[in-house]
Formats: C-alpha cells, structure tokens, sequence
C-alpha cells in the first residue's frame, strides 16, 4: 500500500520499552472513585443520582446535557458520598464537579444486554455508543458517537494505533493483548459508517502488536477481506489524526473542518475496545488500560485501572517513590497535562502517567528567538511558529489569525527542537484561550447592548404612556405614599437585622 | 503662464466636483464611527465615563467631546482597541474615572430583601427577577458588574462579588519567561 | 509537592542550544583566523582580541543600562562572534580606536538599540564595519602586504606600538608595509583600461586566482563553513545560493568579455565572499527563514556583491549586499510562507 508522508515531525526516543515487560493486570478496586462530570469536549454531564444513593456498577450516574455530551457511569457499585467540587486532572489545577462513590466491593453489575452486532441497524449501534459513555479514548475526548454518524459516504476507516508520544504504550499491550477485541470494534465501527476500507495503522516501532493484531486478523473467518494492516514509519506526531489520514490516504483535512470531509473516519484502537464492549457485551465506559511509567517508579508496567481511580494509589502499586518524583504528567510528554496535586483521579481520556524522576526532564534557560527556523521545518501543520511566537507576545491576536494560530494542534514539536527553548506552545495556548475569552466577552457585550436597548425603549414607552394618562388626569399613588411604604419596610428590616445580630451574641 | 494657472484652476475645479459628488453619492447612513466605538465599548453601561451609558459616550468620542481613556470597566484593551480604530496614541486610563477591576456580578442576600424594586429600577440591562414586595435575584449571567444597584438599595444587601474562576473560563496566562526575553 | 511545568511539551531536544550554535560558528571561524594571523601578521590577533574585549564591554553596559540580567546574554557567544567577524573585516594594522568605535557601534546600536539577540533586522558585524566604511575609508583600505611578499613584517611590540600608539619602528612607513586589496586593485587597474590578463600577470597581489595567500583564509573558511552545514548548524541553502548565483553571473559576464571581467573564481576568492555566504548571510536572527526563502536571500546577495563590486563605489560588496537582503528578508519571508494543512494552494492567510 502507498504511503504519504507529512511536512516536519521530529524523531524522539520513545521510551517504551520500559513499560512493556509486564503483562496488564487489573488495578486493585480503590475505597473512592472520584468522576469528574467533564471528561469529554463538550457540556458537562448532569448528575441523576443524589448524595446517598447507592449505585450499581455500570449504572449510567449522569447524563448528557446537549448533543456534544457524554454520560457518565459509575466503574464499580457502592454509595455515592459526594457531588460536588473536587481537583481533576487540567492544566489550570482547579477542581471541577465530580460524583465521588465509595465502593463497596462487591462490584454488583447493572443488567447488561449482549447482543450481535449483526443484528443492530448503524442508529442502533450509535445509540448504544452514545449512551455507554464511549469519547475519543487517544485524543481530547470528543464523543465518539458523533464520528459514528458521518453523514456522508465514508471510504476510509482508520483504527489509530499509532501512539507515537514517547512512554505510552496502553494503546500497544492494547494490541497485544486484545486484538480479537480491537477487530469486533472495527467491524462494529465499520457497519456504523458504512465505510468501503479499513486501516489499522500501526507505527512501525511496535513489531508486537502488529503481529498479534495479524494473527487475530489471520484466524479471522469472514468479513475481513477489506481489512489492512499497515505499519506506518514512527515519528511523532504521526499518530495526531490530520497526520495520520495524511500519511494513509494522502488527503489532508480542510482547516478547521472534519476528516468526514475527505471520507475519512478514524478512530483509536482503544475506542474500538470500547465499542466492542458496548455493543457485544453490554458494558459502558468504565476502565480502560493506563501506563504507569516515569524514572520515580519502580515497577512501569500498564494496568487496566476503573475510571475514577486516584492517581496516587495508581502510583504507589507500581511502587512510585514519592519523594523521587519530580512531576506527574497525564498523558505523554509531548501533549500531557502535568498534574497539580495527586488526589485528582484517571479520567477516560487518561492514557498514561508519567512520574518523572528528579532531573529526567530539564528546564533549561529560555533565551531569545535567533530565528533559526528549526521550529517551522518541524511543525507538522507548516505553520510559522516563529512569527506566530512574535505575534503571541506582542498580544497581536489579529495577525495570529492570519497566521492560522487555530491550524495548531499544539503538538510541541516546534518547542521541542527550538534552541532557545522558548515555550512555544505555551505562547499559542494563551493566545488562543485569550482570543476565545475575548469573544465570549464580545458575545456578552452585545447581549448587554440587546438588553440594554430594549429597556431604554421600554421606559420611552412607559414614560410615554405615564404621561398620556397624566393627560387624563389619573392620579396614581403618589410619591409620598411610596416613599412611607419603604420606610416602613426598612423599620421592619432594621428591626429584623438587630435581632438576629442579638442572637448571634 | 496663463495657460498653467488655468490649467491649474481647471484641474481644482474638476476634483473638487469629483470629491463632492463623490461625497453625496457614497455617504453613509448614520453615522458608522460611533456605531463602531459602541462596539468596542463592554456595554457595562455603568456611566464611570461621565455619560448616562456606552452608547453615549461612543457618540461622544466619535464627535471628538470625549476622550478614549474614560471607560475603567474595558480598561486598557479598550483603550488599546480604541486608539487603533481612530489611529490615535493610546494613554493610561483616566485615574479620576475610577481603576479597571476583575469582573465582578452583584449578589443580592435575599434573606434580608424587602422587595423595593429600587435595584430593578436602577439595573441598565434588567438583571434583576423579582416583584414588589418580594425577594429579588440578580441572573448572575447577565449582569454586566455596573454597580449601579448598589447604591439604591436601602437596606445595603447588595454586594458585588467576583466572579468566579472555573475550568470552563480559565485562560492560559502568558508564558513568564525570567531573563533576556522582552524588548 | 513537587515542580510544576504549566505547558508541554516537558522535554526539549533541539541540535544543539542558541549557545551551542553560537560557539561552533566561533570554532568554525578559528582555523581561518590563524591562517589570517599567520600571513598578515600579529596585528590580526591584536584586533581579534581587542574587538572581543570592547564587545564583551559593551554588552555588560548595555545589559545594565537595559536593566537586563547579565546571564545568560552576556555568555551566548553572540557578542564574541559579532566581534570576531568585524575583526575578520578590518585591515591588519588598525588603529585601536577604528576597532573600537566598529565593535561600540555594533554591539551598542545595531545591536541593544534594537533589543538585543534577536531582535535586530541587521547584522551588527557588518553595521558596524559599514558605518566604518563610510566614516573612516582611507583607514580601511590600509591593508598590509601578505607576510610572503612583505619585505618587512612587524614582531608583536611593534604591532602593539602601532595599534595604540600609532608609531612605527624607525625607518618604516606605513606606506612601505601596505599595499591596496586584491579586489581594489583590480578594480583600478580595470579602470585604467589594462586588460584582467594583464594585471593578474603584473601586479604583485595576485596568485594564481585571487589575491595571494587569500586563497588559504578562503580554504579555510570554506571548510568551516561545511563544517558547519555538515553538523547542520546551518543549512546549506544561503551559502549555496550566494556563490552559486555569484558565481553563475560572474561566469556569464566573464564568458561576455573575458579581457575585462575578472573570472567567476576570481570573485568566489576574492574579499568577504567565502566569509560572507557562510558566516555572515548565515545569521539567522537577519536572514530569510524558510529554506525557499533562503535560496531567494542568498541568490540576492550573490547577485548584489557582483554588481557592487563591478559597478559599485566601493572595490567589495559583501557588506552592503548582504545589508540590503537583511531589509528584503521580512518581505521574502511574507512571498515564500509555507502553505498550511489542510489550506488549499492559493496560498493566502
Ligand atoms: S526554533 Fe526557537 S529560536 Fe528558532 S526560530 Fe523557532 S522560536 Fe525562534
Ligand atoms: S505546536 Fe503548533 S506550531 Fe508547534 S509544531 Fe505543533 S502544530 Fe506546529
Ligand atoms: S464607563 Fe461604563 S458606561 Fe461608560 S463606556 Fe465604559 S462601561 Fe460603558
Ligand atoms: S444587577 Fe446590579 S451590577 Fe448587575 S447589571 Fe444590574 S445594576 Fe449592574
């Protein structure tokens, strides 16, 4: 099969093999299980159970609100002790609104419903996505039910096992281990697109799993003639969706639009886990394999870890030396969030933990821009971050969008090799989050104007009537009325104040 | 000579025709200046900059009576906007208008509301729910932080409070970079 | 807890650091500078080290007067390599004060009046070697014979004698020692209606294709430079642009009229051309930023020293060349801006 290539990307040492030794083992059940109400793009989910309640395992704990939503399950069954804020996993560091439930241990299951897949119509099958929870499980979290309904004719479906972030290898045991799995969901995403091919691209620093996802391919009876495997040459970003499609079809997404526009679907590997079991097995989203790896720990491995489960214990059972930790990421390296405290639990978009080891990772001293070019010859989408870094500083958000700043998948490949080590992506992310900010601020000022234009024509008008019945020579309550009515009640409020300033005492 | 002063003159006369026709035959509706000041403007509507709302001073300003450092809620992003859109220096805001603060809304204490309709009366953008004799509400949503509310209240339980910082409007600050790294 | 980094990505990996770049074009430039000093003279080493010096100087003032931290500008190298190629540029004997007042005005305006590294749209080196061009044009052109036809050579006391004090042992005139550039006397031979056979026979400056002993400096810098692109410091794009195009115009004109166009090698190893492709055009901070807009950058240069050094004031025109492509680089940069993904062609924003 031909393949494309992408503009830049950089080559990094990956650092996987640390983590592949060991077979992926489920992570002992935890006391608490803390579900943050967000952990998709989009509005957050809104709660259907009370403080108090009990709760079965899989049973669905908050719904979507809107269409660009995801539910939310409980991972194990047990009480609900808390609805309310508590930190998750987020650059900023501040907490959100989680459900926490105490578990009872005994993981009691709400009724699951097995079905084949065969028998379901492509509605049916999206349905049952959307209401198991399922979001991207390698990227930001979009709800993976919407990339079920393309609404066009699709003629390449990509599975995603590309996972090109240095240390994450939850995608890889993931094909390793499960590949009869990753091929159901295929075949399950497959009849919900009707796509005419399908890929599984696999970088080709992962023999492993490419040969295990052949076997199961292999001993595949039917329907897997319009399936390929193909392994795909490592380097980072080539697992980022706009590359990938790029490097397999050649087609580049339009900006700022969907790769459906170029009769693209693709998925995660892990996503099509996901669907398998929500469709065969009649399983929401409830856990999903993590990497536990870093120079503070001891023990790197993967682990098949509940949603919700707190970091710090996720930590410490691979033997995490606490006071050799230097910083935690979620996610990789490359796009992770490095993590403020430890209580925040795994969220579903939580495909690593990265405990960096005192000195593993420098921050060295940022000097200035020799505008040596390195960062535009690595950036993947051909932008300019040099000038776009210029740009950023000076606040000049006008000629960032001309520099297509919102092309920026915030990949870091142009920090990664700038010589100064500016931090450049940080530089895109203020802009654009300030950029954002300004026109909410914007919608908010019109609002502001809407409302209060209509109220200076309301008390034109009123003025206007007032003085028509003036005309007519209706006396209404007079002002000296008035003024004695709130007197009144300002007697009965003082009083009312003084006694329960008394009772403070 | 003679026929380069006529020259002249003719050349004067024709522009001047081309300049006036083109002046009735482009003129625009309105008057677009002050339509586009008022854009720029945060509609706080709380009148720290001397005129009874945004929109009046817009008008001001396009008719060269105020100046564009009077409005302490937009602060210097206003003033910034303002100055690019009439190609004027920026200057600091006016100190004698009041300081640019955080966003704040009001927060009325509705155990201790009497009901007045005092605040109704004075909320530029009807922000506030409520009948006479019952307890009022501030739509924390759409209150522009004016603090014009505050002041009529006779029983003193409105208070203006920050707003909030959560997930869904934090913003990446920008990057603080120690040494060398800013002309 | 623990050390908190607000954005990824967490690790950096560039070739080398802003300052690593810095040095190995400073080592790079080393070998040729001894071969300077070796056929022109302790002068050569006394200007290197006192332009180091005076930039060293003016960038702590500047940092102070900036209220800027004197780490880490004050070791990136790039004050050392600013100084080292306006020494590079000067004659062998000059005047302390004609190195001084290059070195001030480079670090001083070119460089911190614009905001430092980085920041400034021209080539300090050569503002300051300009600004001394057109202030100090006799002084300039001074240059001493090389050591192979000298009958006199200075031992390092008289240099220094010299450079500071303006004195020569007794019985020597600057005159004795000096004698005009390979370049500059061609150009005024060429002026003087001599054919170029003719001056390369007869005038003594000249070897074999330019200036004798130049063609060593040349040698030198030229394996630097490759040096350089080979552990790619910088790209290959300018200098191969530079002394491609110099060499494809000066070829043409040479093919022209062969009796009054010096040959397209005698302007590849003449003057600053070798230093100026490789070390000066190469400055990133002023150069185009694409690698087509490299090429366009460097081809303009090429193409500027010719037609300055032909038909030009001045008998080299690297320096101006070069000053005029670092004002074109934002506007090239604008014409050659990489077309986006997932953007259609036609290449607008
Ligand atoms: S890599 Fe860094 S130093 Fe080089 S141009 Fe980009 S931002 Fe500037
Ligand atoms: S972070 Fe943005 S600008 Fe930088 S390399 Fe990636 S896509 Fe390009
Ligand atoms: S000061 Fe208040 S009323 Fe005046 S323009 Fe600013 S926000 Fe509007
Ligand atoms: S509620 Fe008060 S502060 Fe808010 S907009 Fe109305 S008057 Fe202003």
């Amino acid at each position: 099969m031909r393949l494309w290539s992408f503009h830049g990307g950089i080559e990094v040492p990956g650092h996987k093999e640390i983590s592949t030794t060991r077979p992926v083992e489920p992570a002992p059940l935890p006391k608490r299980l803390i579900l943050p109400l967000s952990q998709h793009l989009g509005a957050p989910a809104e709660p259907l159970v009370a403080e108090g309640e009990e709760v079965l395992k899989g049973q669905m704990i908050a719904s979507p609100a809107g269409f660009v939503s995801a539910p939310l399950h409980a991972s194990s069954s047990g009480k609900v002790v808390a609805i309310g804020e508590h930190p998750v996993p987020h650059p900023s560091g501040l907490s959100a609104p989680c459900i926490t439930i105490e578990t009872d241990g005994e993981e009691r299951w709400v009724e699951r419903e097995q079905r084949d897949f065969r028998q379901l119509e492509p509605a049916e099958i999206r349905e049952t996505v959307r209401q198991a929870g399922i979001v991207g499980l390698g990227g930001a979290g979009f709800p993976a039910f919407i990339k079920l309904n393309p609404g066009r004719t699709i003629k390449t479906l990509i599975l995603n096992g590309a996972e090109c972030e240095p240390y994450i290898t939850s995608d890889d045991m993931l094909m390793r281990e499960r590949p009869e799995q990753i091929l159901r969901g295929l075949l399950i995403i497959r009849r919900a697109v009707q796509a005419r091919r399908c890929i599984i691209a696999v970088e080709d620093n992962k023999p492993e799993a490419e040969r295990s996802l052949r076997q199961a391919l292999g001993s595949m009876k039917e329907d897997a003639d319009d399936i390929e495997i193909v392994t795909i040459p490592a380097r980072y970003p080539a697992g980022g969706e706009k590359q990938l499609i790029r490097v397999v079809t050649g087609q580049e997404v339009p900006s700022g639009g969907l790769p459906v526009q170029v009769g693209v679907v693709c998925h995660n590997v892990s996503t099509a886990v996901a669907v398998y079991r929500a469709v065969e097995l009649g399983e929401p989203l409830i856990s999903r394999y993590v990497t536990i790896t870093g120079g503070a720990v001891a023990e790197p491995r993967n682990l098949e870890v509940l949603i919700g489960t707190p970091v710090e214990e996720l930590l410490q059972l691979c033997g995490t030396d606490p006071g050799a930790v230097q910083e935690v990421i979620m996610g990789g390296p490359m796009m992770g969030i490095s993590l403020a405290s430890l209580g925040v639990p795994l969220v579903k978009t939580g495909n690593c933990l990265l405990a960096v080891g005192r000195g593993e990772i420098e921050h060295p001293e940022v000097m200035p821009c020799i505008r040596c070019g390195n960062c535009a010859e690595a950036c993947p989408m051909s932008l300019l971050p040099q000038q776009m870094y210029w740009h950023a500083r000076a606040k000049d958000f006008d000629r960032l969008r001309e520099y297509d700043l919102f092309d920026c998948i915030e990949c870091g490949c142009c920090a990664y090799v700038c010589p100064s080590n500016i931090p450049l992506v940080h530089y895109y992310r203020f802009a654009k989050s300030e950029i954002r900010a300004r026109q909410e601020q914007k919608r908010k000022a019109d609002i502001a104007r809407e409302r209060h234009e209509l109220r200076e024509q309301r008390l034109a008008r009123e003025k206007a009537e007032r003085a028509a019945r003036h005309a007519r020579k209706r006396p209404g309550p007079s002002d000296e009325s008035k003024k004695a009515a709130i007197q009144a009640a300002l007697e009965r409020a003082r009083a009312g104040k003084q006694g329960a300033a008394q009772d403070d005492v | 000579m003679l026929s380069a002063a006529l020259a002249l003159t003719f050349l004067a006369l024709v522009f001047g025709l081309l300049l006036g026709y083109s002046s009735i035959r482009f003129r625009v509706e309105g008057d677009p200046v002050a339509d586009q000041i008022d854009a720029i403007l945060p509609q706080t509507q709380c009148g720290q900059c001397g005129y009874p709302g945004c929109r009046p001073y817009a008008e001001a300003i396009a008719s060269g009576e105020a100046d564009i450092n009077q409005c302490p809620p937009g602060g210097e992003q206003v003033i910034q906007a303002l100055a690019d859109l009439l190609g004027r220096e920026p200057k600091p805001l006016d100190p004698d208008r009041g300081a640019e603060k955080p966003p704040m809304v009001a927060f009325i204490d509705e155990s201790d509301c009497i009901g007045c309709t005092l605040c109704i009366k004075a909320c530029p953008v009807d922000a506030i729910l409520g009948a006479p004799k019952q307890m009022h509400t501030v739509i924390a949503d759409e209150c522009t932080g004016c603090e014009l509310c505050v002041e009529p209240c006779p029983v003193d339980v409105i208070s203006m409070v920050p707003v909030e910082e959560d997930i869904s409007h934090w913003k990446w600050p920008l990057p603080k970079v120690a040494n060398g790294d800013a002309p | 807890m623990f050390k908190k980094a607000l954005s990824s990505p967490y690790i950096h990996n560039p070739p080398f650091s802003t300052r690593g770049m810095m040095f190995r074009v400073i080592l790079a430039l080393l070998p040729a500078a001894a071969a300077y000093a070796w056929l022109f003279g302790w002068g050569v080493v006394v200007n290197m080290l006192l332009a180091t010096g005076v930039a060293l100087l003016c960038e702590a003032i500047m940092l102070a007067l900036r209220g800027r931290p004197l780490q880490p500008a004050i070791t990136d190298g790039s004050a050392i390599l600013t100084a080292l190629l306006l020494a590079f540029a000067l004659p062998p004997l000059a005047p302390w004060w004609l190195t001084t007042i290059g070195v001030a005005f480079a670090i001083v305006v070119a460089k911190h009046l614009y905001g430092g590294l980085g920041f400034n749209p021209f080539n300090p080196a050569i503002i300051g070697y300009v600004v001394l061009l057109v202030s100090f044009p006799r002084e300039l052109t001074l240059w001493l014979l090389p050591a192979q036809l000298a009958e006199h050579t200075l031992d390092p006391a008289a240099t220094l004698g010299y450079v500071f004090g303006a004195t020569l042992p007794s019985g020597l005139t600057i005159d004795a020692l000096t004698a005009a550039t390979p370049l500059d006397a061609m150009k005024t031979q060429l002026g003087l209606g001599h054919t170029t056979s003719e001056i390369m026979a007869n005038h003594p400056v000249f070897g074999l294709v330019g200036g004798k002993g130049w063609i060593w400096i040349d040698l030198l810098l030229l394996a630097g430079g490759v040096w350089l692109i080979y552990r790619r410091v910088i790209n290959w794009h300018i200098p191969v642009a530079t002394l491609g195009s110099l060499f494809a115009i000066s070829s043409l004109f040479f093919v022209l009229d062969p009796q009054h166009s010096p040959s397209p090698l005698f302007h590849l190893f003449s003057g600053a051309a070798i230093l100026g492709a490789f070390f000066i055009a190469t400055d990133p901070v002023t150069a185009a930023t694409s690698n087509l807009g490299r090429l366009w950058y460097g081809a303009g240069i090429g193409v500027l020293i010719y037609v300055i050094r032909s038909w030009g004031g001045f008998p080299d025109g690297v320096a101006f060349a070069v000053l005029l492509m670092n004002m074109a680089a934002p506007t090239i940069d604008h014409y050659t801006k990489p077309r986006v993904y997932g953007h259609d062609g036609s290449g607008d924003a």
